[in-house]
C-alpha cells in the first residue's frame, strides 16, 4: 500500500515535471522574437533588450530551462509585461471568482448527472431513459457561452432574477453573480457524468450479487442504495479529474461572457496582448489543477474500494 | 447467428431505426450547409441597413442582424468553415494519435514509457487552456486553433491506439508476418495501424461535435475565424450586444451545431448498441 502511495505520488511529481518542461516551450515556440511581439512595433531596441535580458531569454535554452523550474518551485513567478504587476498578485487577485464558479459548476454537475444517470440505468430501455439520454446528447452539443447567453437572455433580462454581468464577493454575491454561469459551466458536463454513471450502474445491476440480493428478497431502494450505487460510483470518481479539466477551460470563456474578473478573463487578455509569462503561469497552474485532482481521484478510490486496494496489493 | 435469429426482431430493429434518424439529421444538417447558402435569396455579407435587425419571418427564417444580413444564410456558411474544420481537426488527431500511439505500443521499452508519460500529462492539461496558448504562440485565426486543438488531440488516441496494440501484439498474424521477415515499418503500417483504428474512429465520431463546439468558443473569443469571414462562434458572440432587442442574431445559429450533435449521438448510440447484440 505505502509501495503504491510512493508509486502514484512519483507518478504525479513526473506529470508536473513534464507539465512545467511544456509550459517552458510556450515561449520557445513563438516564432520570431517573443519579446518584440510583447512589447509592440514601436519600443525602443534597448528596452527590448532590457527586458530580454530581465526574462533571461540571452542565455542558452537549457540553462533557461533550469532557471524556469527553480523560479517555479522558489514560487519567484516574474512580472506580467502587460499588467506590471508580479504575476503573483495578478492572480492572488483573481482567483477568488474562479475558484468558486469551478466549484459550483462541480457541484452541479456532480448532482445533476447522478441523479439523471441513476434514473436512466433503472428505467434502462423505458421512454425516461430515451429522453435523458437524447437530452444528454443535446445538452452536450450546446457549446457553453450559448447556453450563457441564452440563461443571461430568459433569467437575466427577461424574468430579472439575476444579473448578467459582473462579479460580487461574499456568499450572498456570489451566489447572485455565478448562478447562471455555473449552470452553463455545468450543463455540458452533467452529460458526461450522467453516462458513465448510467453504463456503471447497468454494468452493477446485471452482476451476480445483485441478483443475490434480488433473490434474498430486499426492496429496490435497498439494493439500489446498498449495492449497486456504491458499487458504481468509482468509475466516476476518476472521470471527475478529467471533468475538472474541462470547468478550468470553460472558466476561460464563460468569464468573458458574464464579465467576471477571474483567471479565465484573465487569460484571454494575456493570449489577447501576448502576455506569454502570464499565459505560461496559468496554463501551469490549470494543470497542475487537474494532475493533483487525477492523484486524489485515485487515492479515494483505493480507500473506497476493497476490491482496487487488493488489486494495488497484489498487483 | 442463431442467438441473433431467435432474439424478438423488434430489438435490434428498434437500434437501426435509431442511427437511421441520426443518419438522416446529419445529412440534413450537411446538405442544408452545401446547398442552403447556394439556393437563399440573400448574400452571406452583402449589408441591408434598411432591413437590420427583422425578427425571424417567412422572408428571414432566422431574422437579420444588425446590418441587416440574412443570418440563416449566415450561419449556414458558417456551419461550413466549422464542419471543414472540426472533421480536419478530428481526422489529423485520429492519424496522428493512432500512428504515434501504435509505434510505442509496437517498439515498448524506455520509448513507450516516455510518450505515456507525455500522453498522460497532455490529457491532464485543461483543452482550451492548451488552445489558448497556442493562439497566443502562433495569433489567432482558424489555423491556430486546429493546430493547438490537434497539439493536445493526438494524445487520447494514442492512447487508445496503444491499448489496442497491446492486446494485438500477440495475435498469431502478427508474429507470421514477422516471421516472413516484413521489416517493422511495413507490419506497423499495413498490418497493425489498420487493425486498432476502429476503436478510434468510433471516439472520432462524437469528437467531430466537441471539436466544433470548442471552435465556436474561440471565435466567440475572437481567436477563431477573422472578420469578414464569420464562423457560428462569431456570429453569436456579434450578436450579443443586441440580446436584449434583437435575441435571434445569438441564440438562433446554434440550432444548427446542436442538431449535428444529437444526429451523430443517436448514430454512435444505435452502433454501439448494435455491437452489443452482435
Amino acid at each position: 500500500m505505502i509501495l503504491y502511495l510512493l508509486r502514484r505520488l512519483l507518478l504525479s511529481v513526473g506529470q508536473l515535471l513534464v507539465l512545467a518542461i511544456l509550459v517552458f516551450l510556450i515561449l520557445q515556440a513563438v516564432p520570431g522574437d517573443p519579446v518584440k511581439i510583447m512589447l509592440g512595433e514601436r519600443a525602443s531596441p534597448a528596452y527590448v533588450e532590457t527586458v530580454r535580458q530581465q526574462m533571461g531569454l540571452d542565455e542558452p535554452v537549457l540553462t533557461q530551462l533550469w532557471m524556469y523550474l527553480t523560479r517555479i518551485v522558489t514560487g519567484n513567478l516574474g512580472n506580467s509585461v502587460i499588467f506590471g504587476q508580479p504575476i503573483g498578485t495578478l492572480i492572488a487577485s483573481r482567483v477568488e471568482p474562479s475558484a468558486i464558479l469551478i466549484t459550483y459548476g462541480l457541484v452541479l454537475a456532480i448532482v445533476f448527472g447522478s441523479v439523471l444517470g441513476i434514473t436512466a440505468a433503472l428505467r434502462s430501455g423505458t421512454v425516461a431513459d430515451y429522453s435523458i439520454r437524447i437530452l444528454a446528447t443535446a445538452i452536450f452539443s450546446m457549446p457553453a457561452f450559448w447556453v450563457g447567453l441564452v440563461l443571461s437572455l430568459v433569467l437575466g433580462i427577461q424574468l430579472g432574477l439575476f444579473p448578467v454581468s459582473g462579479y460580487e464577493p461574499g456568499l450572498v454575491g456570489a451566489f447572485r453573480t455565478l448562478t447562471l454561469p455555473a449552470i452553463a459551466l455545468a450543463l455540458s458536463l452533467i452529460a458526461v457524468v450522467l453516462r458513465t454513471l448510467r453504463g456503471s450502474m447497468l454494468r452493477v445491476l446485471g452482476t451476480e450479487y445483485v441478483e443475490a440480493a434480488r433473490a434474498r428478497g430486499y426492496t429496490e431502494g435497498r439494493i439500489v442504495r446498498r449495492h449497486a450505487l456504491r458499487n458504481a460510483v468509482t468509475p466516476t470518481i476518476s472521470i471527475i479529474a478529467v471533468v475538472l479539466g474541462f470547468l478550468i477551460g470553460g472558466t476561460a470563456v464563460l468569464e468573458q461572457v458574464f464579465g467576471i474578473p477571474g483567471l479565465g478573463s484573465l487569460l484571454v487578455q494575456a493570449v489577447e496582448r501576448r502576455d506569454y509569462p502570464v499565459v505560461q503561469v496559468i496554463a501551469l497552474l490549470a494543470g497542475a489543477v487537474v494532475i493533483l485532482a487525477g492523484l486524489v481521484a485515485d487515492l479515494l478510490q483505493a480507500a473506497l474500494d476493497p476490491r482496487v486496494r487488493s488489486a494495488i496489493r497484489h498487483g | 447467428m442463431v442467438d441473433l435469429i431467435s432474439r424478438p426482431r423488434a430489438r435490434t430493429r428498434r437500434w437501426t431505426v435509431q442511427s437511421a434518424v441520426g443518419g438522416t439529421i446529419v445529412a440534413v444538417v450537411i446538405l442544408a450547409a452545401v446547398v442552403g447558402p447556394l439556393l437563399s435569396p440573400w448574400p452571406p455579407n452583402a449589408t441591408d441597413v434598411l432591413a437590420s435587425l427583422e425578427p425571424p419571418s417567412l422572408r428571414h427564417w432566422m431574422g437579420t442582424d444588425s446590418v441587416g444580413r440574412d443570418v440563416l444564410t449566415r450561419s449556414l456558411v458558417g456551419a461550413q468553415i466549422s464542419l471543414v474544420a472540426g472533421v480536419a481537426v478530428t481526422a489529423a488527431a485520429l492519424a496522428i494519435g493512432t500512428v504515434i500511439g501504435s509505434i510505442v505500443a509496437y517498439a515498448g521499452g524506455w520509448l513507450d514509457a516516455a510518450v505515456s508519460r507525455v500522453v498522460d500529462t497532455a490529457i491532464a492539461i485543461p483543452f482550451l487552456v492548451v488552445v489558448l496558448a497556442t493562439v497566443a504562440i502562433l495569433g489567432p485565426g482558424t489555423v491556430s486553433v486546429g493546430v493547438g486543438m490537434v497539439v493536445v488531440g493526438w494524445a487520447v488516441y494514442a492512447r487508445i491506439a496503444r491499448a489496442e496494440v497491446l492486446a494485438l501484439r500477440e495475435h498469431e498474424f502478427i508474429m507470421a508476418t514477422r516471421s516472413l521477415g516484413y521489416t517493422s515499418a511495413r507490419i506497423l503500417l499495413r498490418h497493425v495501424v489498420p487493425n486498432v483504428v476502429r476503436p478510434g474512429l468510433t471516439f472520432a465520431t462524437m469528437d467531430v461535435v466537441a471539436a466544433m463546439v470548442v471552435l465556436a468558443a474561440m471565435s466567440y473569443l475572437g481567436f477563431g475565424a477573422q472578420p469578414p469571414v464569420a464562423d457560428l462562434g462569431s456570429i453569436i458572440a456579434a450578436g450579443q450586444p443586441f440580446l436584449l432587442s434583437a435575441w435571434w442574431i445569438s441564440t438562433l445559429p446554434a440550432v444548427i451545431l446542436i442538431a449535428l450533435g444529437v444526429g451523430v449521438g443517436l448514430i454512435d448510440d444505435g452502433f454501439s448498441l448494435r455491437r452489443k447484440v452482435s
